[in-house]
């Protein structure tokens, strides 16, 4: 057990009805870590946030943000914490910079305060020219930024982010991402939850998968990848027709194989020499590409690839 | 970057800190529904023209055509069916009420229904130390003031014509406020359980608040109507605010029981009606 752990997290559950959103999951978060929640939809994440953030109660097991906990103290544990929810719930009635001061003022900040830490906000958001305007006129992106900046608002040192970039263009994430990493940078402990994989990469240092509520590998980025997958992965196309066929021929290339409809992917710690493998069996593929093992490998392989609605 | 911003940073960042987030739980448990009323106040000032010509237009217009137009002909036949009164000295306690309940009819729907539905506003400061009955609680606040300026303007009007002689006519405002808030608490805790918009606050606007304002003795004193419907009035807030105010306005008399009666039933039914907002608020946002 990490004493100076700023999130602590025992046998968390949640049950809705019969169903256990979140089964029994156990983690720490150490002060200034970026910690992320993977998983695919309706794995808990969300509800997991949603305890973190004090405004879900968990049906059992042990949860305490700085040593609180948040069924108890459910003010003082959000006091802490900055939240930008999956949904933007800004005052779409309200001027950007009023957002910001209105926000703060649930914090009982005051307005000599606010002001001037509005224009801060504004100016790290890149949304100083919009302060003015109205909420509903601004882009996703920006609402996202806005959204972030309100966050910020009581200089939390824990942010709770619940897919922060979904629905955003690629511009828009790597702003975001790039201010994210700033408030890595000065220290701020950052949860998120995401299931974009390279944004786990980018931003996490460390990482759970859950599915079902469970939680089904924990570690850094590329430890997870080192356990769960090789190092390259090696993509051939032989047409759709043949994938599943050829499959057969391949066996004994690479440590693993697994067989799409339209791709056949070959685990392996030196892709080109696979290649040469599948070659000197006389087969040649379409197309074929070498590429580094990712975070996306080892997801699908622990939380499979059927699809969830 | 010139030495003068150099000197300014580290200043300003100093000055720039948030009070420990102990002092932030500690101000929002004691002070939280006053920080959602400031939100929702400032979302309103968005509308204040249009708030300010609706609270003077509209009287106005009511006054014109029911206290002067139609009254010239009411009082010509029969001023007393009225208790002795004019007809604008009858109505304008009620117009004031009416007034207050048609606005807690708008406050107490739609923008429940955004908050926990269509922009979800009410999730924000859910994130903050706030609690759910602080946010609750803030919007009541919000919308009691809104009841407060409008029914003054309201009363200030109707002095101005003439309507109301008597010195205590001023407790007709205060009157209209609890009056809008016996029938809009209710309302509230009905919208704060609707999950799904099929028509509901139209039907309630048609089917409740209408009714209400025609059968509570608004524009006729209620004992004119069959029996079978009188019971509309009594159950009424507008009615029983309604009597009030004429009791204040112009002194109408009553029996003093059915005085304490009007005031226990608006002061229930908001009482009631918080009691189930406040419940109904802490159930839906603490799933």
């Amino acid at each position: 057990m990490n004493p100076d752990a700023v999130i602590r997290a025992e046998l968390l559950r949640k049950n809705y009805g019969d169903v256990a959103a979140v089964d029994g999951i156990s983690f720490e978060v150490p002060p200034g870590e970026s910690f992320g929640l993977l998983g695919p939809n309706g794995a808990g994440k969300s509800t997991t946030m949603k305890m973190i953030g004090g405004v879900s109660q968990r049906s059992s097991g042990k949860l305490t943000i700085m040593g609180l906990d948040p069924d108890v103290n459910g003010p003082e544990v959000r006091a802490h914490l900055g939240v930008v929810p999956q949904q933007d719930n800004l005052d779409e009635e309200l001027k950007v910079r009023e957002n910001l001061i209105v926000y703060g003022r649930y914090f009982g900040l005051p307005l000599s305060y606010l002001r001037p830490k509005a224009d801060e906000l504004l100016e790290f958001a890149q949304l100083t020219d919009k302060a003015k305007s109205r909420v509903d006129a601004l882009s996703g992106g920006m609402k996202r930024r806005l959204t972030i900046a309100r966050s910020l608002i009581n200089e939390p040192k824990i942010l709770l982010l619940d897919e922060p970039t979904t629905g955003l263009d690629p511009q828009a994430r790597h702003i975001l991402w790039d201010r994210l990493f700033r408030l890595k940078e000065q220290g701020v402990t950052l949860i998120l939850t995401t299931h974009y994989m390279d944004e786990a990469e980018q931003l996490c240092d460390r990482l759970i998968v859950v599915d079902k509520g469970h939680i089904m590998a924990e570690g850094s980025p590329a430890s997870l990848i080192r356990e769960h997958s090789t190092r390259e992965v090696l993509e051939l196309r032989f047409g759709s027709e043949r994938n599943a066929t050829i499959g057969a021929e391949l066996q004994g290339v690479g440590e693993r194989l697994e067989t799409l409809p339209d791709r056949v992917l070959i685990y392996a710690d030196d892709g080109e020499a696979a290649l040469e493998q599948v070659s000197a069996r006389g087969l040649r593929p379409l197309t074929s590409l070498v590429r580094r093992s990712s975070l996306e490998d080892v997801f699908l392989r622990l939380t499979g690839r059927s699809l969830v609605d | 970057m010139t030495s003068g911003t150099d000197n300014q940073l580290p200043a300003a960042a100093a000055a720039l800190r948030a009070h420990p987030p102990a002092v932030s739980a500690a101000r929002a448990r004691r002070w939280g529904s006053f920080f959602y009323a400031e939100q929702v106040l400032r979302v309103m000032r968005g509308y204040f023209w249009s708030f300010i010509m609706y609270s003077i237009a509209q009287p106005a217009a009511y006054l014109f055509a029911m206290g002067v137009g139609l009254a010239t002909l009411v009082d010509a036949n029969g001023a007393a069916a009225f208790g002795g009164v004019s007809y604008l000295e009858f109505i304008a306690p009620a117009l004031i009420v009416s007034a207050a309940v048609m606005t807690a009819s708008g406050e107490f729907s739609y923008p429940i229904m955004d908050g926990f539905k269509w922009r979800r506003v009410f999730y924000g400061p859910h994130a903050s130390p706030l609690v759910p009955q602080q946010i609750a609680a803030g919007h009541v606040i919000a919308v009691t003031l809104k009841f407060l300026v409008q029914s003054v303007a309201y009363f200030v009007i109707v002095a101005l014509f003439g309507g109301s002689p008597g010195a205590w006519g001023w407790m007709s405002a205060l009157v209209a406020t609890v009056a809008g808030l016996s029938f809009g608490l209710p309302l509230m805790a009905y919208a704060s359980s609707i999950t799904k918009d099929s028509g509901q606050f139209a039907l309630v606007q048609r089917f409740i608040v209408v009714p209400l304002f025609l059968f509570s003795g608004t524009f006729f004193p209620l004992d004119s109507l069959p029996v079978a419907v009188r019971w509309i009035g009594w159950i009424s807030p507008v009615w029983h605010g309604t009597e009030l105010g004429r009791v204040f306005t112009y002194g109408m008399e009553e029996n003093p029981v059915l005085t304490v009666v009007h005031v226990a039933y608006l002061l229930a039914a908001a009482a009631a009606g918080w009691i189930l907002t406040r419940r109904q608020f802490v159930k839906r946002m603490g799933q």
